[in-house]
């Protein structure tokens, strides 16, 4: 047989019907949803006289508009109540499992879903969320849909595409010392731009990504769509296989030991082709920031803000000079030299516990600086649960950090977590736009460690530097 | 769905790259559960000054833009966020149409199911008509899918390409659930070779 790309298999094990000039119908194996991107197709349904196709394939829980503060206190926000009931609603009406904002499962929908062993390899997943590229870490074909999409998926269980093409990415090498799996996929970013990805599955290779545990993986998965693509995959092995072992919706016993048989088969196969690849070392990565207004718009923490005028062409010129006007910004400055009023750590980019666990490190002992506030969000009820076992939260708070229930929160500031006009934070998000966090706010992506540590300074700086962390 | 076949009408110009949905229609304006009323808050941010009036300097509010059906814009439009309420909020505001060089994938797929059209036109062509916008009061565009056409107020006109698939979609006005539902028996005999 033909040697075959991972991507490739799963698509044709998921292919109902595939003719000439017409979209392929796809099947989903997994469908997630949240309050945001549903009311709409739920609605659909009722209007069409639809039903659900299989309720039991969809799972649902409350993310984007929750409170991070003290859940036993009443919702001020009276329109994202209406969303949340009318998402528990609906999933009551149409028989649909949700984990609403009181459930111990509740979390961000990307964090739970691994979690809950909802995510396995060599699936196709859907949600209404773009960072749906996420569930790939797991090597399951992962994509952000929209909401006429989440319709049609409901009423069909399954999706009309047309298949992308293959893109490889390959990095090798051992990572140095404070650089992280956020810095990779910022790095890749800033690269190929934030439509290098644009028609194409991204499948991460190499040593470095191999050596990455589940969790970063997930980090860097996550983020496929800032440059465009459609999905992010990674194949699965050994670490895929322990992880997934005993979740909540894993298979169990010898159900699980013939999983592990199939998706063993599910990597890429030797001599196959992809349509596109690229090569990066991992040696020569360094700890990233984001200057600008879009995820590319990105440097090395060594680096100055970017002159304008040596960008390449006119595009990037006018776009480089906004972005700085937008973040106030002067071309020349030392990175490490910015000063932040925020911090942000948390989103479905970086909320896991093993995020947690590397910003407490660097917060330990340490205090937030007295110009900046900063707010650590678990992203999901278990995360937070497992955090507090192991004393973070005491160590965050004892550094002047808030500690918050699980919810996207600052990440897009649906929720009352929103950054005022001016206000520059230093964020584990994945979204760097105008006004993403706040009307008039300047986010500036980077990893949990150099969050925390830019807490605790009251800038940027090199995390390199630091002896212990 | 709406079907798109023939437009003539109005064009704006945008000249920026990477819009991302965010800017389109910002986050606090997601919170409904209706399909309809998003026009208001489309570029918001960009739109209205912090007292809620029209900003003068946006190229919306210009006197000469109003009723634009057409917008004419910069590479990678509509990336980011996978919210409809992007293409909604464009549509429910009057336009028909997007031309850009190129447009993010969830984005495009989200116009297409709406009936609004991504149009893709090579970057010097679409550079070339944002000029020719600016400099004519009045400017129109007519888009006639069936011939794949952009043709311009001078006579003319660039081909398009776009998939068979999304045409047809698009000059039918298909209701694509109802058309995924005629393939029940492929639907179940898949579900039954795989178990389900």
């Amino acid at each position: 047989m033909e040697p075959m790309t991972m991507f490739e298999k799963i698509w044709n094990n998921h292919v109902v019907r595939e003719m000439p000039d017409e979209a392929t119908v796809l099947y989903m194996d997994a469908h997630l949803i949240h309050e945001v991107t549903t009311p709409q197709a739920f609605e659909g349904l009722r209007l069409a006289g639809r039903s659900v196709r299989h309720p039991e394939f969809t799972v649902a829980t409350m993310d984007h508009n929750v409170p991070t503060t003290d859940r036993s206190l009443p919702i001020k926000d009276q329109i994202a109540v209406k969303q949340m009931e009318t998402l528990a609603k609906n999933c009551e009406e149409f028989g649909i499992t949700l984990y609403d904002i009181d459930s111990p499962e509740q979390g961000i929908v990307h964090v739970i879903g691994p979690e809950l062993g909802i995510t396995q390899p060599g699936m196709t997943i859907c949600c209404g969320d773009s960072h749906t590229s996420t569930h790939g870490a797991m090597g399951a074909f992962a994509l952000g849909i929209g909401t006429s999409e989440v319709e049609h998926v409901l009423a069909t269980q399954c999706l009309l595409y047309h298949k992308p093409e293959t893109f490889e990415i390959r990095v090798d090498g051992s990572l140095r010392r404070g650089v992280t799996a956020k810095d990779i996929i910022l790095s890749i970013i800033r690269r190929i731009g934030t439509d290098g990805g644009t028609g194409t599955v991204i499948e991460y290779t190499g040593s470095t990504i191999s050596a990455l545990s589940i969790e970063e993986r997930m980090t860097v998965c996550n983020m496929s769509i800032e440059a465009g693509a459609r999905a992010g995959l990674i194949a699965p092995d050994d670490e895929t296989y322990e992880y997934l072992a005993n979740r909540l919706f894993s298979p169990k016993g010898q159900d699980f030991d013939r999983a592990v048989e199939e998706w063993r088969e599910l990597p890429t196969d030797e001599g196959a082709t992809y349509d596109k690849t690229l090569h990066i070392d991992a040696q020569s990565l360094a700890p990233q920031v984001t200057w600008g207004t879009n995820p590319a718009m990105g440097a090395d923490v060594t680096d100055v803000v970017p002159d304008p005028g040596e960008m390449p062409t006119d595009d990037a010129k006018m776009a480089t000079e906004r972005a700085l006007e937008y973040m106030g910004l002067i071309p020349g400055t030392n990175i490490t030299d910015v000063e932040v009023d925020k911090v942000f750590i948390g989103s479905c980019t970086n909320s896991r516990i093993s995020d947690l666990r590397a910003a407490a490190e660097v917060a330990k002992g340490r205090k937030v600086a007295e110009t900046v506030n900063a707010l650590v969000v678990p992203g999901s009820a278990s995360v937070k649960r497992q955090a507090e076992a192991e004393g973070l939260d005491e160590i965050f708070r004892a550094a002047g950090f808030e500690w918050r229930e699980a919810g996207c929160s600052m990440c897009l500031g649906m929720n009352p977590d929103i950054l005022m006009p001016e206000q520059r934070c230093a964020s584990t998000s994945n979204r760097n736009f105008e006004g993403r966090q706040g009307k008039g706010g300047r986010t500036h992506l980077v990893s949990p460690q150099m969050a925390a540590a830019a807490a605790v300074a009251g800038h940027f700086v090199d995390i390199r530097e630091w002896e212990s962390y | 769905m709406e079907a798109f076949k023939k437009h003539t009408g109005l064009a704006a110009p945008f000249n920026r790259i990477n819009v991302d949905t965010d800017q389109i229609i910002p986050k606090q304006f997601l919170k409904g559960i209706e399909r309809a009323g998003f026009e208001n808050y489309l570029f918001y941010d960009w739109r209205f000054l912090d007292d809620g009036t029209p900003n003068p300097k946006f190229v919306l509010n210009a006197p000469r833009y109003q009723s634009a059906s057409i917008l004419v814009t910069g590479a990678n439009f509509g990336c980011g966020s996978s919210r409809e309420h992007a293409p909604w909020a464009l549509q429910q505001y009057g336009f028909k149409a997007i031309i850009a060089p190129s447009f993010a994938d969830i984005f495009r797929g989200n116009s297409f199911k709406n009936g609004l059209l991504p149009l893709t036109l090579p970057a010097n062509i679409v550079a070339d008509t944002i000029a020719q916008i600016e400099a004519q009061a009045g400017y129109a565009l007519a888009i006639d899918l069936e011939s794949q056409t952009v043709t311009q107020p001078n006579g003319v006109y660039h081909e398009f390409e776009i998939g068979e698939f999304q045409k047809q979609c698009l000059l039918n006005g298909l209701d694509e659930i109802g058309w995924t539902l005629q393939f029940e028996t492929e639907i179940s005999a898949y579900e039954s070779k795989r178990g389900i």
